[in-house]
């Protein structure tokens, strides 16, 4: 086997920075063969996730997150493309000689060890020394807070502990990088978000590259120093949680992550930086454009805005805000908030939370007439992925 | 009321399979055991006498048969564990969709009756058979060469005999490994001969365990075998309980055989299940 030299993938933001990546994935595809089809499991993805990074691979079910993952792990080969792991190709090796450790979404735990056995496994088959591998496994277990539990089996712990052996037994091992393939996913949601809060402090604890593979897009948002959203195979969007969430790139990043509200638009006054948009008669809408973007008048466009960026007013707002007309459809009184339900001149179906403050009385009832606002910044010209 | 129908649901419903072994295995079984322990003979009928002399008479008599019963089991057991493991590991892992394809093909044979089976495989390793008379005639083989007549015609036959019971529960052994505790094992820096011996092996013993048990017993007393392959110098116990019986009316003799038989057998699972069917085994194969 030959060892591929190449240039580091510079062209996303974030923490991938100077240093070589921990993982990176060069234009990898994975196509399976099953009744005689061709099933493109994944079609191009291209990664690079940075040393200690905290790095979430989020799409809805079916997109390819699995099956990325397994080809980190060594599990499957690319049809095309290459992974790297520290710089180095690993065409060719297989899963028990590289250097990551896998935690599965179903823990897949050794049924017939003890928790020790199954915690040492690693450790063994890589010849450790009996003191040391008594050792680390017991620093492990106290790390995830099952000391004293060595010598169940499986079977006789709860799911959340099962959870905590899994993750254990991948990271006595000290490897490179940890690949966790929705290991919340069993969980119910109290247990599930005490065991995030533990997951970022182990993270913390041992400095180890993390790969999280979630479908659960507040799971993401919380976690990771990165996501990639994922889609039928594609990367849409890769960025920080900030930036995923208030600047989704494609219609599909805005609708997977968050409530997003979808307004079209003409371009009346084109450019690069920002453009003037109608939507409807008398909605006016600046909106600011990514880099590389630009918009020429006549142009149809899309764009998203969060639903607790937009205000609602019974008068027209000033003159420096994207405004749009329209009708309340619906009021729902939440507690701290209050959802409004805006139908738009410009026939858009829109959706407002207004924070409930002391005193506040309904800002709007049910068929009044009202004028949406925001702020320039916050509404972003969608694109499509390439 | 209804507490007391759910306190009762447990043996009403064992009631019917009870119902079965106490009339059908339970009752034999007690009555074959007074027979050991009679005197007499057909024509002026047998007595109850606690003759404990019929245990002795028998090991006396046969007891090279018995001795060979257990060791013709034991051989074709291990030769039925090394021919069904691989078939059943290659099915489970391999099979893909046809799995069930295969399994059919593997048992398919044993729809056809067991005697008749055993009597074509007389008809092809005769001397001059269709398998060795033309390697005969031709001089590849020695005029006294022959398979018939041999205990290793005895273990071939039970062998082929009682493989299914082999091979099917190691297949649903091997067959219920989650395939992703093996990948685990391979993450966690296994080769494949590891994670064969730490993970599939010990995973698949309790399969192994049960076909030994399904195996050893019935082949160790099987009497067919012996009688249409293995010619007068390899008889089984199980051909002499049946002369004795049947051509003798020797009927305290033969129970006495029987008796001796299944606590031999008693005795082997016991040790073997000592030796392998406990948790210690498994421990061992976690290191
Ligand atoms: N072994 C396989 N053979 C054929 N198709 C496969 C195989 N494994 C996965 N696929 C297909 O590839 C696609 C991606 O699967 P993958 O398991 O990577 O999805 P995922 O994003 O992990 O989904 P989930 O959130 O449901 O786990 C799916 O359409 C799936 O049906
Ligand atoms: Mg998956």
């Amino acid at each position: 086997m030959t060892e591929t030299q190449h240039a580091p993938l510079r062209d996303d933001p974030g923490r991938a920075g100077d240093a070589v990546p921990a993982i990176e994935l060069a234009g990898v595809r994975k196509e399976y063969h099953a009744h005689g089809e061709t099933v493109p499991a994944v079609r191009k993805v291209d990664l690079a996730i940075g040393q200690g990074e905290f790095f979430s691979l989020l799409g809805p079910s079916g997109c390819g997150k699995t099956t990325t993952m397994r080809m980190i792990a060594g599990f499957e080969e690319p049809t095309a493309g290459e992974v790297y792991l520290h710089g180095e190709s690993v065409t060719g090796v297989p899963a028990n000689r590289r250097d990551v450790n896998m935690v599965f979404q179903s823990y897949a735990l050794f049924p017939h060890m003890s928790v020790f056995e199954n915690v040492a496994f690693g450790l063994r088959r890589r010849r450790t020394p009996k003191a040391e591998i008594a050792e680390r496994v017991a620093a492990m277990l106290e790390i995830v807070d099952l000391a004293g539990r060595e010598k169940r089996r499986p079977a006789e712990l709860s799911g959340g502990q099962q959870q905590r052996v899994a993750l254990a037994r991948a990271l006595v091992n000290r490897p490179r990088a940890l690949l966790l393939d929705e290991p919340l996913g069993a969980l119910d949601l109290k247990l599930r978000q005490a065991m995030q809060v533990e997951l970022k402090r182990i993270q913390r604890e041992v400095g180890i590259t993390f790969v999280y593979v979630t479908h659960d897009q507040g799971e993401a948002l919380t976690m990771s120093d990165r996501i990639a959203v994922m889609n039928d195979g594609l990367v849409e969007q890769l960025g920080s949680p900030r930036e995923i969430y208030e600047r989704p790139a494609t219609k599909f990043v805005a609708g997977f992550i968050g409530t997003s509200n979808l307004l079209g638009g003409e371009a009346v006054e084109g450019g690069a930086g920002q453009a003037v948009l109608r939507h409807g008669d008398g909605g006016r809408i600046v909106a600011l454009l990514g880099d590389g973007r630009s918009v020429t008048a006549g142009d149809a466009v899309e764009l998203t805005v969060r639903p607790e960026k937009m205000q609602i007013t019974a008068d027209r707002p000033d003159d420096g805000l994207s405004r749009v007309p329209g009708r309340v459809s619906e009021v729902v009184y939440l507690g701290t908030s209050t959802n409004y339900n805006v139908t738009t001149d410009g026939g858009a179906e829109v959706v407002v939370f207004v924070q409930n403050a002391m005193n506040a009385e309904d800002v709007a009832r049910r068929g009044d007439r009202v004028w949406l606002s925001w702020e320039p910044q916050h509404s972003y010209l969608l694109g499509s992925p390439e | 009321m209804a507490r007391l129908r759910k306190a009762l649901t447990p043996y009403l419903m064992i009631l019917p399979g009870g119902l079965w072994m106490a009339v059908f295995f339970v009752v034999p079984l007690v009555f074959m055991l007074s027979v050991s322990l009679m005197t007499g003979n057909i024509i002026d009928g047998f007595k109850q006498t606690w003759h404990w002399q019929n245990y002795a008479d028998g090991f006396h008599t046969y007891g090279d048969k018995l001795v060979r019963s257990l060791w013709y089991g034991l051989l074709a057991t291990v030769a039925c564990i090394a021919l069904a493991y691989p078939a059943a590991y290659w099915i489970a892992f391999k099979g893909g969709r046809r799995k069930s394809t295969y399994l059919f093909l593997l048992l398919l044979p044993f729809f056809v009756s067991f005697v008749l089976r055993t009597l074509a495989w007389k008809l092809v390793l005769t001397d001059n058979g269709p398998l060795l008379g033309p390697l005969r005639s031709h001089g590849l083989l020695p005029k006294d060469f022959h398979i018939l007549d041999s205990g290793f015609a005895v273990v071939s036959g039970l062998t082929y005999n009682f493989l299914p019971f082999m091979v099917l529960p190691i297949y649903v052994a091997l067959e219920r490994i989650d395939y992703r505790v093996i990948e685990a094992s391979y993450d966690l820096y296994a080769g494949r001969t590891q994670a064969f011996l730490r993970v599939v092996l010990p995973l698949s013993l309790p399969g192994v365990f049960a076909g030994v048990i399904m195996t050893f017993v019935p082949v160790a007393s099987d009497y067919v075998n012996s009688e249409v392959l293995g010619g007068p110098n390899n008889v089984m116990i199980g051909h002499i309980i049946r002369t004795e019986y049947f051509d003798n009316s020797s009927y305290a003799l033969a129970s006495a055989l029987s008796f001796s038989l299944m606590a031999l057998l008693l005795v082997g699972i016991f040790a073997y299940a000592r030796a392998l069917g406990t948790e210690d085994v498994l421990e061992a194969a976690g290191r």
